[in-house]
């Protein structure tokens, strides 16, 4: 029954074979360079990932100003303000919406929110504003199921102490579970970020993938994700290396992500 | 006033309103609309999207012949692609034996790992320490990712080329850990008194673990099942450099697209928007059909717990 230990194989190859892989790419090319260079002009061997960089950095903060809250309030009117007929009918309706695969919101985004914005605020609608729109709706689900239960687990006594201190119902929700459910709160946001750097399909769809800084919303950007999946079909020798390390960073932002969220979370269960 | 309560950093603060004061505070009345405007952001969001993918890919399915008769679209689902009739029939079949292939190896491998976990391995052990912290990092993955991976390994290394094989392994491992989690949750769910009864009775390990606690906890890893058949079907990004794009139904060794792949490429391509509709269509219908089937299993498993 040791099958258990294949996903420690899974995870040991994966590293072994995406390390192995990228790594030799850097003894050609300087890390440095790599990271901040701003250009990604691959025929002429410039290889500068900045751009990438900064495009999934600003989708998925775009993604997270929009959804997150939106995302939270939601959970906290599930969990504390409804009642159970609508309760009965959303849960399965944000079951849907996690379910609906990326390339179906990439194509709804594309057939319906790339002319929209276009024909209200200009440009060609393959914009920042457009992929962070459809990563806000994408990463909703994630964020309301982890914070409805955080806020599900929170024990009544809190709840009831509060209401029995004079307290109105929303006081009580608001200062009182809501303070309490923070961790897990903070933890349907990390999963948020997660799948919002590492949304490849539907960023594609309707981001417009120009590798180059944005100057503002309405410019196309090009994600991390993106860079990979536009280029390895036709990438030879160094630029197939080079998409390959940009695989390896994107790895290493989202352990990051995790391992500094663990800590957060391994601090506040100490304290 | 205030009062206040709980130790240490984390203080939990409580405003009170005096009865003196007959108002409540409007700060938190306030937050509570924005709640509800939330949440019917939230499920008008959902309608849009799917009522917006209906209205537009259900007539894909129709056409007038000469006597204006509604006439239904066979050539969608002819057996063979081409440029013209853009049928979505091989890709259909392509996704089943996609999503058979996957399940074929992440369940025996997730749920016999889930048992392992659950009922054999010592709980706290540096070996389940290691593997929960695994799973987790293996859930967090982005798909991209997952595509280098197959891409280096099965493609290249393994020398199996681009295939439904190679996608399948793929997608396989990223499944794994969903089910693997899920059955040892399951399993954790089912209570003592079960496997006591069954010890009493006579029966070994093996035995009870199989015939006794298995049955019970079928429900959750079913629902885990489900849910990677939604994600194996409308997974593309790991698959394009996998198992490729080709369009005919494919052997075990030959590329072939999936549904979800299908509508990837015919944007790619520009091709009709009519044919893109109606495929996404299909595709909605199975997230829909999965939900549908899990949320029944787990109603009897309320019921029946």
């Amino acid at each position: 029954m040791a099958a258990a230990c294949v996903c420690i194989l899974a995870v040991g190859v994966i590293c072994y074979f995406l390390f192995a892989n990228g790594l030799p790419f850097f003894a050609q090319y300087a890390v440095s360079d790599f990271i901040s260079g701003k250009e990604w002009a691959p025929l002429r061997g410039v290889f500068g990932i900045l751009p990438m960089i900064v495009g999934s950095f600003v989708i998925t903060l775009g993604a997270l100003l929009l959804g997150a809250p939106a995302g939270v309030l939601t959970a906290i009117m599930m969990a504390r303000f409804s009642s159970g007929k609508a309760v009965r009918l959303m849960k399965p309706a944000v079951a849907l919406l996690a379910g609906i695969p990326s390339v179906v919101y990439g194509f709804f985004g594309l057939m319906l929110l790339v002319p929209f914005t276009r024909s209200i605020l200009g440009g060609d609608g393959l914009s920042i504003l457009v992929a962070a729109i459809l990563l806000a709706i994408m990463i909703l689900p994630t964020i309301i199921q982890t914070s409805r239960a955080a806020i599900e687990a929170v024990p009544n006594a809190y709840y009831e102490g509060s209401l029995a201190l004079g307290a109105s119902h929303e006081s009580s929700v608001f200062r009182a579970i809501l303070p309490a459910a923070r961790s897990g709160i903070v933890s349907g946001i990390v999963l948020g970020i997660g799948r919002a750097i590492g949304e490849t399909t539907a960023v594609l769809m309707v981001a417009g993938n120009q590798a180059r800084l944005p100057t503002s919303l309405l410019k196309g950007v090009r994600a991390l994700t993106v860079n990979v999946l536009l280029e390895m079909g036709y990438a030879a020798d160094l630029h197939r290396a080079s998409l390959i390390a940009t695989g390896v960073i994107l790895f290493v932002i989202v352990m990051a992500v995790n391992i500094i969220f663990s800590f957060y979370n391994r601090r506040r269960v100490l304290q | 006033m205030s009062v206040r309560s709980g130790s240490g950093k984390s203080r939990i603060t409580v405003d009170i309103s005096l009865p003196t004061r007959k108002r409540t505070p409007w700060g938190p009345v306030l937050l509570k609309w924005l709640c509800w405007l939330a949440g019917v952001m939230t499920m008008g969001v959902l309608m849009l999207i799917v009522l917006y993918i209906l209205v537009n890919g259900v007539p894909e399915f129709f056409f007038r012949d000469e006597n204006g008769a509604l006439q239904f679209k066979d050539q969608l689902f002819a057996l063979k692609y081409n440029s013209k009739n853009l049928s979505m029939f091989p890709a259909i079949i392509n996704t089943l034996l996609m999503t058979a292939l996957s399940l074929l190896f992440s369940v025996p491998l997730g749920v016999g790992g889930g048992i392992y976990l659950a009922e054999y391995a010592k709980p706290g052990s540096k070996l389940v320490k290691v593997i929960r912290v695994t799973a987790e990092t293996l859930t967090g993955i982005p798909s991209i990712i997952y595509a280098l991976f197959g891409m280096l390994v099965f493609v290249v290394t393994l020398g199996i080329g681009i295939s439904m094989l190679a996608g399948a392994l793929t997608l396989g491992t990223m499944t794994l850990p969903l089910i693997l989690r899920q059955t040892e949750e399951s399993l954790l769910g089912v209570p003592m008194s079960y496997r006591e009864g069954s010890y009493g009775l006579g029966a070994g390990k093996l035995r009870t673990t199989l015939r006794i606690v298995l049955p019970v906890a079928m429900p959750g890893i079913l629902a885990a099942v489900l849910l990677s058949i939604g994600r194996i079907s409308g997974e593309t990004a790991a698959l394009i450099f996998t198992s490729g794009t080709g369009t005919r139904i494919a052997g075990l060794y030959d590329s072939g697209r999936t549904l979800a792949v299908h509508l990837f490429k015919l944007q790619e391509e520009g091709r009709a928007v009519g044919a893109s509709f109606a495929v996404a269509v299909v595709l909605l219908a199975v997230v829909v059909l999965m939900n549908a089937l899990s949320v029944y299993i787990a109603g009897k498993l309320t019921t029946k717990g």
